[in-house]
């Protein structure tokens, strides 16, 4: 047995989806940090990212079926609509707030993901109110007998609120298809997370409610995919919900408005960018011989002019009409003339 | 035709509609074996079955939030929050959720909901079951609000509610369930949302009303033409969209217009109407806009005198056309 099938074998992949997935992180990670770049270049007014998380997400969405599941995102899951099925351009028409953006036709804030297409359920910006979607889905499904599992995403500091108790609840009750993913980043902007939780995991509450609460380390990739693919497993065989934790690190301040050299020290966000996923993945694909330097470079290449492509397109599109902002307040607010959404 | 209860109507149109469509959930509070604590609910458990007709554990964000992401999957819920004074805590996922719904995903995804909730004072509920909660909502683009007054509109509005691709509030005035009264039809019909009914003709005096105070209304009307006072009155039926054209319509005839509601007075729905009267009728107006609405305290007390102060009666609004009749 080479290092190369015992790596894949352990979770069930491929080189290839272990290649998908490494692509993934990288592609994920180089769109946010273009959007940091067109911000600071006064290209676009805010971006709030994902750096840092990445690895958790690909991981754990990579064990769901896109076409079938539905996925509720929150600001941080560049990384998960991208696995999910989401181009570079859409994510950038977002970023640039165009007429054709299928998260919201540039009406939202950037990182407010959605798009019918993907079964990603529009999001918005209170806090956790997505855990009440996720858990409608999938009692939607469960009546219908679809065999969809929803998946939704928050992090550690949104745990707190009421929705996410009334949600864990009413899924442990019902055995619902729905997984909930905490993407524990120490901070909810400034505020640490001792401050936050008087225990050191979210996961621990998953007892309070009967189901089971995983930890993982979200720099693991593909230990995140292992307990995704067996909560997936769960879900759809009708054994109710489970909280995933994954432990991430936060690379970026909170978003382009937020200084976070003023709560966290020079010290600490130099030991953090040990917990990046990215160069993580890599090694661990390179050690193992699948991830060869010209795999690599190919990769490289690849990416560079998907991200270039996304943003020459997307800043080439046309701004939403002024005259389309009142259609769609109603179902019956449609343009004059039959035009589509946008 | 059938007489039947303003309760009963209600009833008889979930068990219809749920007959008719198998997407159609309802859930809340109680509203399965017991089948609601007023018994809207009631026999549709035992129709329908558990999956179909859920009893919630008491959490009203749930209820609502739940609706928002099953009607995304398909489903066309029906949810129902016990008293319409507990609505608070899915205020959040009503405004913030199902209203913005269609606007911010840019009509990729809607949200055909049905949130019911019984309303209103009278009943010796106090200050946590007798609220008029309206306004708040009514304020919202993205929500429709509706407060029917009689049974006949209580059937066909809850009908076109249910089959509604938005977010939609029907309030029921819990007083009238069982004391109002009237004809229904055998068939499938609708009301359509968003039409106001004018439920007595008359020449100086408009009197713009909706649920329980849509019924003080007309009895008010008929104190008053006695000393030979003529009243219009206006049933809005529908809050939000409004029906602006039977509004100015008659007040555009009358000259008058008394805006009559039950919450309390300062910031209640009825501002909206006096001002949109002032701005599109000033030319017509033979008076000020005038109100008659529930005082400004935090809520109906509880004993019976202080209750009877509290609410808005035939006495209070005759008393209003009156002064408004003398200009
Ligand atoms: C209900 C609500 N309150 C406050 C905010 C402002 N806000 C946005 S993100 C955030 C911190 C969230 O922290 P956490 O849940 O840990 O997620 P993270 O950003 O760290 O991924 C706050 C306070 C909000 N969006 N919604
Ligand atoms: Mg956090």
């Amino acid at each position: 047995m080479t290092a190369t099938e015992h790596l894949g074998a352990a979770v069930g992949l491929g080189d290839d989806q272990l290649l998908a997935m490494y692509r993934m992180v990288a592609l994920a990670r180089a769109i946010d940090e273009r959007m940091w770049i067109l911000n600071r270049a006064g290209r676009v007014p805010f971006v709030i990212s994902g750096q840092g998380h990445e690895g958790a997400q690909v991981g754990i969405v990579s064990a769901l079926r896109p076409g079938l599941d539905w996925m509720v995102p929150y600001y941080r899951s560049i990384a998960a609509v991208l696995t999910f099925g989401m181009s570079p351009r859409e994510i950038m028409l977002a970023q640039y707030a165009k007429a054709s953006d299928p998260s919201s036709g540039g009406r939202q804030m950037p990182g407010h993901y959605g798009g019918a297409a993907y079964n990603i359920l529009s999001s918005s910006s209170p806090v956790a109110t997505q855990i009440l979607h996720a858990a409608g889905i999938a009692l939607a499904a469960q009546i219908r007998g679809t065999g969809q599992v929803a998946i939704t995403f928050m992090g550690e500091g949104s745990s707190n609120q009421g929705d996410v108790h009334e949600g864990l609840n009413f899924a442990a009750i019902h055995h619902l298809p729905m997984i909930l993913v905490v993407e524990n980043n120490g901070y909810a902007i400034s505020v640490p997370s001792v401050k936050e939780l008087a225990l050191p995991d979210v996961a621990a509450r998953a007892a309070g409610y009967g189901i089971p609460g995983v930890i993982v380390d979200g720099a693991d990739v593909l230990g995140a995919y292992r307990v995704a693919r067996e909560a997936v497993e769960r879900a759809r065989t009708g054994g109710g919900p489970t909280l995933i934790e994954a432990k991430v690190t936060r690379l970026t301040p909170h978003s382009s408005d937020d200084q976070q050299t003023k709560y966290r020290t020079a010290e600490e966000l130099a030991a953090e960018r040990a917990r990046d996923p990215l160069p993580r993945f890599r090694e661990q694909l390179a050690t193992a011989g699948i991830l060869t330097p010209e795999i690599e470079g190919r990769l490289a290449t690849e990416i560079a002019g998907l991200v270039d492509d996304a943003t020459s397109y997307a800043e080439s599109q046309p701004d939403p009409d002024p005259a389309s902002a009142t259609w769609y307040v109603y179902a019956e607010d449609r343009p004059a003339t039959g035009g589509g959404a946008g | 035709m059938a007489i039947r209860t303003f309760l009963e109507a209600i009833r008889d149109t979930l068990g219809e509609e749920m007959r008719r469509d198998p997407s159609i959930i309802v859930l809340g509070e109680d509203v399965g074996v017991k089948g609601g604590v007023f018994l809207v609910t009631d026999g549709l458990h035992a129709e329908f079955g558990e999956t179909r007709v859920i009893d919630t554990p008491l959490t009203e964000s749930m209820i609502v939030g739940t609706s928002i992401g099953a009607a995304a999957n398909g489903l066309r819920p029906v949810a129902e929050i016990q008293f319409a004074d507990f609505i608070f805590p899915a205020f959040n996922q009503i405004v913030s959720e199902a209203a913005r719904m269609r606007y911010r995903s840019n009509n990729a995804f809607g949200c055909p909901i049905t949130i019911r909730a019984p309303y209103g004072g009278g009943v010796h509920g106090a200050l946590y079951h007798s609220q008029s909660v309206e306004a708040f909502f009514t304020h919202v683009p993205g929500l429709k609000v509706i407060v029917p007054s009689t049974p006949y509109d209580a059937k066909g509005l809850l009908r076109s509610a249910i089959r509604d691709d938005d977010p939609v509030l029907f309030f029921e005035h819990k007083k009238m369930y069982r004391s109002v009264r009237g004809d229904v039809p055998d068939g499938e019909y609708t009301v359509p949302i968003g039409r106001a009914a004018v439920t007595r003709v008359g020449t100086r005096v408009t009197v713009v009303a909706y649920g329980l105070m849509a019924h003080y209304a007309l009895e008010a009307a008929e104190r008053v033409a006695e000393e030979g006072i003529s009243v219009e009155v206006v049933d809005l039926r529908t809050l939000r969209p409004l029906d602006r054209e039977t509004l100015l319509g008659s007040v555009r005839k009358t000259g008058k217009c008394l805006v009559v509601y039950e919450d309390n007075r300062f910031g209640g729905y009825g501002a909206e109407i006096a001002a949109i009267v002032a701005e599109e009728a000033f030319d017509y107006l033979d008076g000020p806009v005038m109100r008659v609405a529930g005082p400004d305290v935090p809520g109906v007390p509880y004993n019976h005198v202080l209750e009877d102060w509290f609410m808005v009666n035939p006495e209070k609004i005759a008393e209003g056309i009156r002064t408004l009749a003398a200009y």
